[in-house]
């Protein structure tokens, strides 16, 4: 770390980007688990359901109807294949903890066969129930020399009856759960078997039907359950399997939340709340949102990307101590070195706070060390303020906004948010034209959209914002009550008069309100402390160009070497630059293949004059042993960076492997 | 520049340059590949030593093609591009640039081009495009025109030549190839006289053939030339009689350039240059050479010691990477892994990094570029040392699950894996990748690895990326691949076989003593018809018989089973003739063949 002044300093910024990590993935999994709960919640109940109907058996004609159907839930869950991880870790789990012990999961990957599905899964299945059943040792023991020999001979799903009905009888009323109440202790005495096919669209279709043919010959004995985790669409299961195979099927479709969504609500709890301290500038959201969107769709990689910025931020910018609590942060103020005072005074938004000061202030500032740390504190309580007005405004301005047509502010409130980041957004032509639009707007929308804001204004904790609620909640309940009053012919013209002034009044609210509550955070003073900005980085780390970076080096040195012979006008080099680049520029002359010798001979000339001599001197085929070594290095390195291989096509030639930039 | 030519330019005016050999080409079909007369690099070399410095303006079409691609590699460019210096890189134009039909000569020409101007600069922004000199006219056009024409102005600046050509002109001139080659030139000095000629394709070929009809008389042309030559005081250097033809009759008669009409796509580009297996280069071969071919450790010996010229500039370029020392071992502390990428070898620099800060550690340190590396070998060196486990497994895969489950069940072993070319050659399967990924998602196993091939992304896929969890640097050391390269076949060095006939040996010895004299009856075939250009190998119902001669073996199924283990240790090589026979081949020179028989014939 370059800024770090000490060993200690730096050990305090780990620990605080320690424990901001945790925060966030703490906060990451609470969505996670929020996000999922409801598809989770469904497919608990459905894999209950199904377990339960598979003992209860009536003989009526409907459950023998359904005798040899498997129970079968499709999750569809989003192209995010990595994403998934994390869902079927916790689905797994929950499985696990609250119903039954004998979960599978399979990945396409491992099963390219028939023979390797059921090996898989009678393994984690038998594997599963000998992690659980630790206290038996003994039948654990036996169950392990037993079973290693006969997993290869018999290898069958009626091995795996016998299995379950060994196992259940071996530990009955073996709760996962001591909370199951004992009116289960029948469902328990048989819980269900779950298989998950993770990414069913990877499977080989074949396999499946077969596998799915096999095991509806023994649900009868055994209480299956199937989860198909879907990426694309729910259609890929009629696909894959013909009606005869998917009428074996009982299949109940269970939808995760789009993956935008999820990043919707990551944005919103994360990003638009003044609890969690650390920010980004407008760039580096939109770096990691445009990655997101373009590139992977991957949540993970999105929270990655947030923590490889707090890294970088608490990394580069010592100042970032006092990114945290505002108790914290004012205790860490007060404890400031010299040379970290040092560091705020040459902080740009300080520094034009200082200019807006009186002259003595201005001395103070520059000169007393204590003085700037009583105004630090000052600055950041009202930095923390201004966050407290900021999201609450902002989400104000969004909802009023998102009803407008074609969205002049943005649909998502992470464009408004955006941009309200960038610059003042009172000033832009698209929030002229939403205030237009706004005026336009029917009277009860305008209301509702209203009452919307009272509701996220109350709720806030800022007074001000409080009373601004309470001014529009009088707007709206004067609107309502003209509203729902029969209104006499008489004073209609006095009642008409009444509403315009509400709604001039409610207009007026809204093109007024953001004016002092959105201020872009460059506006205030200290606001390096918790935005971090360098976009340039987070896009280096995560999304590189190495390619881009070889042709740089290669066409043009002087952006690596800062050498003076080499500094020319773009796209121009020197026969001074090194062998690998003359080589790399003599090579994009030819076409697909090149002629050793005459690419030797024209290195020659060129290394030649590079050296002072009169390339006119080499004549028919001499060149000198250190040339010939020079140019065979550079062409081995160009090989064995993949733009030349060598080729028999012709004696002595290579061919190239690159086509203009692709 | 004058007023008029000013206004010429502004109104679109082009003066279009038609040289002879071209007008011909115009006429009799273009014959493709024709080669160019020996020595007609030098001629003209001399010749162009007296042309004014000229330099060609970047043509649009370049540009709109990248435009319309939109800001990809310039985005790209802008952050990715200038890390290691801390200034910004060249746009994305430039360093993609766009590669033109093959034109013979064109590689010594650039040289000379470099060569004759060593401080001086040669632009190749867009390389290979219709430069006249790469045609074979060009020499003869280029001495008429010196002989005839002398340049009455002649720039008296001493400013460095440039020569850039015109991709976007190139473009449209290579489409049609039998349009002839277009050139478009525009002077600039820094003398208050500037010269300032243009020379442009034709691009509507009816129009040209209409231009060139022969009943232009020489007179007409001259007058033109004169009324040229007062309205601008511009003069042709290398104008040469029916290529003033061209140029006037074609300024005469101005036509609109239909630019965008004819530029093809980048696709259409690509498969018309490989549409034709023709390969139109020259036939020399690097036996011309009087130095012999360089073995390993001529090669080496040679480049010992021979420092590079900016050999400070590349050791501060390396100081600043390693300031990011302490950065890594944080992040790969914190569960990133950290990906290096960019020229030059960062071998060094990863084993310094090594050095400073994992010798108290527990690491393994893979070479991704070494030949023979495997996935077993990686996960062996893990079992054996790291785990110090004895056993032996039956497969990668449970390996590979052995390793993992000893790796979580024990969270305080940090183990760090240092992995030079993890996109090497033997290490680019999806298996090994996926294991490597296996063991990178660990939360105490980290991992450090380098690229270099250009194309190494796409040994990942969105899952292993994941796994992987990289952060991409950019550490450009321009430090050569001694190492790297050294283990690859280059075609430029002499194998000395040294390898192969150790191998042989090696292997040989462990065979029974019949086995080895089938071998050996193969080995000395082979070096009996060694003159033989033709020769494919030993069929095998020949070699059956001669073995059976030899009583080596008594039945082919004897013989078959040898064959095979020799296959299996890449002693042999079988091939499939024409007529479905199988032919056995030794995959080894003959001069290692025969120190092999000798050796053998010592013990």
């Amino acid at each position: 770390c370059v800024h770090c002044s000490s060993a200690s300093g730096h050990f305090v910024f780990f620990i605080i980007y320690a424990t901001r990590s945790l925060i966030i993935q703490i906060h990451q999994f609470i969505l996670q688990e929020d996000l999922n709960k409801k598809m989770l919640d469904g497919l608990l109940e459905f894999v209950k359901k199904s377990a339960a109907s598979f003992w209860c058996r009536d003989d009526d004609w409907m459950s023998r109807m359904r005798a040899s159907e498997i129970p079968t839930a499709a999750l569809v869950l989003g192209v995010n294949m990595p994403d998934h991880t994390i869902t079927f870790e916790s689905m797994t789990e929950l499985l696990h903890d609250s119903l039954t012990p004998f979960v599978a999961s399979v990945q396409a990957k491992e099963c390219t066969a028939m023979k390797q599905l059921m090996q898989k899964v009678l393994q984690r299945l038998m594997g599963t129930n000998v992690m659980v059943d630790e206290d038996e040792a003994e039948a654990d023991l036996g169950f392990h020399t037993r079973d290693c020999p006969q997993k290869r001979v018999n290898c069958s799903l009626s091995a795996l009856c016998d299995w379950y009905q060994s196992a259940t009888k071996k530990s009955p009323v073996k709760s996962p759960r001591k909370r199951l109440s004992s009116s289960q202790s029948e469902f328990l005495q048989s819980p269900p078997v779950v298989v998950i096919f993770r990414d069913l669209e990877a499977f080989s279709p074949q396999v499946l039907q077969d596998f799915i043919l096999v095991c509806s010959q023994y649900v009868h004995q055994l209480p299956l359950v199937f989860i198909f985790g879907i990426a694309t669409s729910p259609s890929t299961i009629q696909r894959m399997l013909p009606h005869s195979v998917s009428s074996l099927l009982c299949i109940e479709l269970f939808q995760s939340l789009s993956c935008t969504q999820h990043l919707a609500t990551i944005i919103d709890k994360l990003f638009l709340t003044s609890k969690f301290h650390f920010k980004f500038s407008a760039k580096v959201l939109q770096v990691l949102v445009g990655i997101f969107l373009y590139h992977d769709f991957s949540v993970c990689n999105f929270i990655k990307g947030l923590q490889l910025s707090l890294l970088e931020h608490f990394h580069s910018q010592p100042l970032s101590v006092l990114c945290c609590h505002k108790q914290e942060a004012l205790v860490h103020a007060q404890q400031l070195n010299d040379r970290d005072v040092e560091r705020i005074q040459q902080l740009p938004s300080f520094m034009r706070y200082v200019e807006e000061q009186v002259p003595e202030e201005q001395v103070q500032l520059l000169t007393s060390s204590e003085h700037v740390k009583g105004v630090c504190q000052k600055l950041l309580k009202s930095l923390h303020k201004y966050h407290k007005n900021f999201y609450p405004a902002l989400r104000c301005l969004h909802v009023l906004t998102s009803i407008l047509p074609k969205y002049p502010l943005g649909k998502q409130i992470r464009e408004l948010y955006v941009l309200c980041l960038e610059k003042k957004v009172w000033e832009t032509q698209e929030y002229d034209s939403a205030m237009q639009l706004i005026r336009m707007l029917a009277k009860d929308e305008l209301v509702t959209c209203l009452q919307k804001c009272v509701e996220i204004l109350t709720f806030c904790k800022s007074k001000k914002l409080k009373k601004v609620g309470q001014q529009l909640q009088d707007i709206t309940a004067t609107c309502e009550k003209l509203d729902s009053k029969k209104i006499p012919t008489d004073s209609r013209k006095m009642m008409c008069t009444w509403l315009t002034a509400c709604f001039v009044k409610s207009v007026v609210f809204c093109t007024q309100f953001p004016r002092t509550h959105l201020y872009p955070p460059e506006s205030q003073p200290l606001y390096e402390v918790w935005y971090y900005s360098s976009s340039g980085t987070v896009r280096r780390h995560l999304n590189a160009t190495p390619r881009t970076s070889i042709q740089t080096a290669l066409s043009h040195p002087y952006c690596y070497l800062q050498n003076e012979a080499l500094k020319n006008d773009s796209g121009i080099i020197s026969s001074a630059a090194p062998d690998i680049c003359i080589i790399y520029k003599l090579h994009l002359e030819c076409g697909r293949l090149i002629n050793l010798y005459d690419w030797l001979e024209a290195y020659a000339t060129v290394a030649t004059a590079a050296e002072g001599k009169d390339p006119s001197a080499i004549e028919g085929g001499k060149v000198d042993e250190l040339k010939h070594a020079r140019f065979i290095r550079a062409v081995s390195e160009l090989e064995f960076l993949g733009f030349v291989k060598s080729t028999k096509q012709k004696t002595d030639h290579v061919a190239r492997l690159t086509w203009g930039g692709c | 520049m004058s007023p008029a030519k000013r206004a010429a330019e502004v109104s679109g005016l082009y003066v279009r340059f038609v040289g002879d050999a071209e007008v011909l080409e115009h006429i009799v079909e273009r014959r493709e590949g024709a080669k160019v007369p020996k020595g007609s690099v030098q001629k003209l070399l001399a010749l162009k030593e007296d042309q004014g410095p000229q330099e060609c303006e970047g043509s649009v079409g370049e540009q709109d093609y990248l435009d319309a691609l939109g800001t990809g590699a310039t985005a790209g460019e802008e952050d990715g591009g200038g890390g290691g210096g801390g200034s910004s890189g060249p746009g994305g134009s430039a360093v993609f640039t766009f590669q033109t039909a093959k034109r013979s000569h064109k590689m010594a020409q650039m040289a000379s081009e470099m060569a004759r101007a060593p401080g001086r600069t040669v632009t190749f922004c867009s390389p290979g495009s219709p430069e006249a000199a790469g045609s074979p006219s060009r020499g003869s056009r280029g001495a008429a025109g010196e002989t005839r024409t002398p340049p009455k102005v002649r720039p008296t600046g001493g400013r460095g030549r440039d020569v850039r050509s015109p991709a976007g002109e190139s473009w449209a001139s290579r489409l049609n190839s039998f349009l002839p080659q277009g050139r478009k030139v525009r002077f600039v000095s820094s003398t208050p006289h500037r010269l300032r000629k243009r020379l442009a394709a034709p691009n509507l070929r009816s129009e040209s053939d209409s231009d060139l009809s022969p009943s232009h008389s020489e007179d007409e042309e001259d007058d033109d030339e004169e009324e040229r030559e007062e309205k601008e005081e511009l003069r042709e250097a290398e104008l040469t009689t029916p290529s003033k033809v061209a140029a006037a009759a074609l300024y005469r008669t101005p036509a609109k350039k239909p630019k965008k009409g004819l530029e093809p796509s980048l696709v259409e580009e690509y498969f018309t240059a490989h549409a034709s297996s023709k390969v139109t280069t020259s036939d020399r071969t690097l036996q011309k050479l009087q130095t012999p071919k360089l073995d390993q450790e001529t090669l080496a010996r040679l480049l010992d010691g021979k420092p590079s010229s900016y050999a400070d500039e590349i050791n501060q370029l390396n100081k600043e990477h390693e300031k990011f020392f302490s950065k890594w071992m944080l992040q790969l502390q914190l569960g990133f892994n950290v990906l290096l990428y960019g020229l030059g070898s960062k071998k060094p620099l990863l084993e310094r990094f090594r050095t400073s800060r994992l010798l108290g550690v527990t690491h393994l340190v893979v070479n991704g570029f070494f030949p023979s590396i495997t996935l077993k070998s990686i996960l062996n060196s893990i079992t054996v040392e790291v785990l110090e486990h004895q056993g032996s497994f039956r497969s990668p895969v449970e390996q590979m699950d052995f390793i993992m489950k000893s790796l979580r069940q024990d969270p305080s072993l940090q183990v760090y894996l240092v992995i030079h070319n993890i996109d090497g050659p033997m290490l680019r399967s999806e298996k090994t990748q996926q294991a490597l990924g296996q063991l990178a998602s660990l939360t105490n196993v980290h991992v450090l690895a380098s690229i270099d091939h250009i194309n190494a992304p796409l040994v990942w896929d969105q899952a292993k990326l994941s796994l992987f969890n990289w952060l991409w640097y950019e550490t450009t050391t321009y430090l050569p691949y001694a190492e790297e390269t050294s283990y690859e076949n280059s075609l430029l060095v002499q194998q000395s076989g040294a390898l192969a006939l150790s191998s042989l040996t090696h292997v040989l010895r462990s065979l029974t003593p019949n086995a080895r004299g089938i071998f050996r009856l193969l080995a000395e075939f082979q070096l009996e018809s060694r003159d033989n250009p033709s020769y494919s190998g030993l069929s095998f119902q020949e070699f059956y018989q001669r073995c059976r001669e030899a009583f080596l073996v008594n039945s082919d199924v004897t013989l078959r089973t040898q064959l095979t283990e020799f296959r299996d240790h890449k002693l042999i090589r079988t091939k499939k003739g024409a007529d479905s026979v199988e032919y056995l081949l030794i995959p080894v020179d003959p001069a290692t063949l025969t120190d092999f028989l000798e050796k053998e014939d010592a013990q």
